[in-house]
């Protein structure tokens, strides 16, 4: 803004005024989430120090974005596996489950962590002036690092399962990621904010989270859904995430199977990539009406800190 | 004067003050008839207008809305009606601390708040020896900000804050917690700012540096502008001209000290 403001340092005292070449604006003007991504270097900041934040202090550090998921993986696989024997008559049941957990385990910690963002961020908050969806979208971005690891291990997985990959499968992948990016965003701003005026907000996204484990295909398969739910299973799918689930297996789970085509035609819907870019289309809407309301509440966020 | 820096129209932040936070809190204090939230003003109505290189000794009691105003010029909050422009980068420190996350190092706070100041990593790295040196935290610079002293965390804050090339400088109390070498240091850069050309806008309770570092006055009292122009009159306005009264606050005075100081040696 001020480049062409001459530099303090050679500034003689007998010009009093510096000359600024900017226009009158509003001081907070420039905010929004545009903002966010114009100011990429203070976005690349606060990233990088969420990473290092995340786990400090811990023995284990890093290796606990391995264990978490890594441990839901084991509970699921034997309890519902094992002992409730689901994995019968599924193909690959741990794949199943594993490629369901990097988009549930993604879309849960950028929602938790990201409900949270702006109260733990407090401090920087209350004093400078920034785009405050930074801190949200700072949290989506640092879950979606962590998704990096888990897909090494889910690939290794696959490959040791005779995995094909298929074009198809593959625009389903980036598909389902971009709607957990822009989902996961949108929820965290909205609760974000939110959660400024009642920290009960993040013990209701916590009830959510728990629905969002159950309310996808994730220890059960779809088959099962369009077995049992009937004329209901239309709107099993109206969720984005179980969407984003489905093609995420669609592109992985599917693709070790011997006969991919079979597996297609009774464990996934139809459409999957239509139904896939209409969620994602959605999920857009849900970031318009979560900026929209951020914006609404920012107004008065510094002061209920 | 040259072209207007800042520029303020009939300003206006409004606080809701609740009593109660829990619902059952509300619930019971609903039935009993009691009052469950009170509106009231920070700042009311507020208009004037800085050109650009002047400086302005923002003066006031404490809760006459000082640090609000000064966090809408900031940007931190926006004015609930009115206008409130400004023209080009603004730096400068609210209320005494800057916005630092404990968790962090100093080092890591320094970076992150350049950063938010509008500093660019090229322009970060250049500076940030000088920067270092100006705090003089020493080798403090690499534990969490959490476990610095107040002035020490004032220090670096003020700082980046002033070695940030802003057009408009806002500094709120921040000699209020340095030591005395400390701040003689602040008034000797923040002069430097002034002369430099850049907006200056000044809180404090210290007539003695005002004086110093002001060529206008604006008193706000319960949120108005209750006197607007000539430094001294804006003092005597505010009978802060009698330096040493019984009720001085305390902190004031080691402040006074040091603007006597001041005055010897100009």
């Amino acid at each position: 803004m001020s480049e062409s403001a001459t530099p303090v340092e050679d500034a003689a005292p007998t010009s009093p005024a510096r000359h600024v070449d900017a226009e009158l604006a509003p001081p907070s003007a420039g905010n929004g989430l545009m903002a966010v991504f114009q100011r990429r270097y203070l976005l690349r900041l606060l990233v990088r120090r969420e990473i290092s934040a995340r786990y400090q202090g811990s023995f284990l550090g890093l290796l606990w974005s391995y264990i978490n998921p890594l441990s839901q993986f084991c509970i699921y696989y034997f309890i519902i596996g094992q002992i409730f024997n689901l994995r019968q008559g599924v193909h690959n049941f741990p794949l199943h489950i594993f490629s369901a957990i990097i988009i549930v385990h993604f879309f849960t910690e950028t929602f938790n962590a990201g409900t949270r963002s702006i109260v733990r961020n407090r401090q920087i908050v209350q004093k400078m002036a920034m785009p405050r969806e930074m801190f949200p979208v700072a949290t989506m971005l640092v879950s979606l690092y962590h998704v990096g690891p888990q897909m090494v291990i889910l690939l290794i997985a696959c490959l040791a399962s005779g995995w094909s990959p298929d074009p198809v499968g593959m625009v389903a992948f980036v598909i389902a990621l971009l709607i957990i990016m822009v989902l996961g965003t949108a929820l965290a701003l909205l609760f974000s904010a939110a959660n400024v005026f009642f920290r009960d907000v993040s013990s209701v996204v916590n009830i959510l989270t728990n629905l969002v484990r159950f309310g996808v295909p994730m220890i059960y398969t779809y088959e099962m859904v369009d077995d049992r739910f009937g004329s209901f299973a239309p709107y099993y799918l109206l969720n984005p995430i179980a969407n984003a689930v489905l093609m995420f297996q669609r592109a992985f789970w599917v693709g070790t199977a011997d006969d991919p085509d079979a597996l297609i035609a009774t464990g996934m819907p139809d459409h999957i990539l239509e139904r896939g870019l209409v969620m994602l289309g959605v999920s857009i809407i849900a970031l318009g009406i979560g900026q929209l309301v951020f914006s609404r509440l920012e107004n008065k966020i510094p002061e209920r800190l | 004067m040259g072209e207007e820096s800042i520029r303020l129209t009939e300003v206006t932040k409004t606080f809701t003050l609740r009593y109660q936070r829990t619902a059952k809190q509300v619930a019971v204090a609903k039935m009993r008839g009691q009052q469950t939230v009170r509106a009231f003003n920070a700042v009311d109505q507020v208009s004037f207008s800085v050109q650009q290189g002047e400086s302005v000794g923002l003066m006031g009691l404490n809760g006459s809305g000082k640090s609000t105003l000064l966090k809408m010029i900031n940007g931190v909050m926006r004015p609930d009606s009115g206008m409130l422009l400004t023209r080009g980068r603004i730096a400068g420190l609210i209320a005494t601390g800057a916005g630092f996350h404990p968790q962090l190092t100093g080092r890591e706070n320094l970076v992150l708040n350049a950063a938010i100041l509008g500093m660019s990593e090229r322009e970060t790295a250049r500076k940030f020896d000088e920067i270092v040196d100006f705090a003089e935290i020493g080798d403090k610079l690499d534990t969490q900000v959490g476990h610095y002293s107040s002035g020490q965390s004032a220090r670096l804050g003020f700082s980046v804050a002033i070695h940030v090339d802003s057009d408009i400088f806002l500094a709120d109390e921040v000699l209020a917690v340095g030591d005395r070498p400390f701040k003689r240091k602040c008034l000797a850069k923040m002069e430097e700012v002034r002369d430099g050309g850049r907006t200056l806008v000044y809180v404090s309770h210290a007539a003695g540096s005002v004086r110093r570092m002001c060529n206008r006055v604006i008193v706000l009292e319960d949120g108005r502008v209750g006197f607007d122009g000539d430094v001294d009159e804006g003092i005597r306005y505010l009978k802060y001209d009698d330096d040493r009264t019984e009720n001085m606050p305390e902190g004031m005075e080691d402040e006074h000290d040091n603007d006597s100081e001041f005055g010897a040696e100009l």
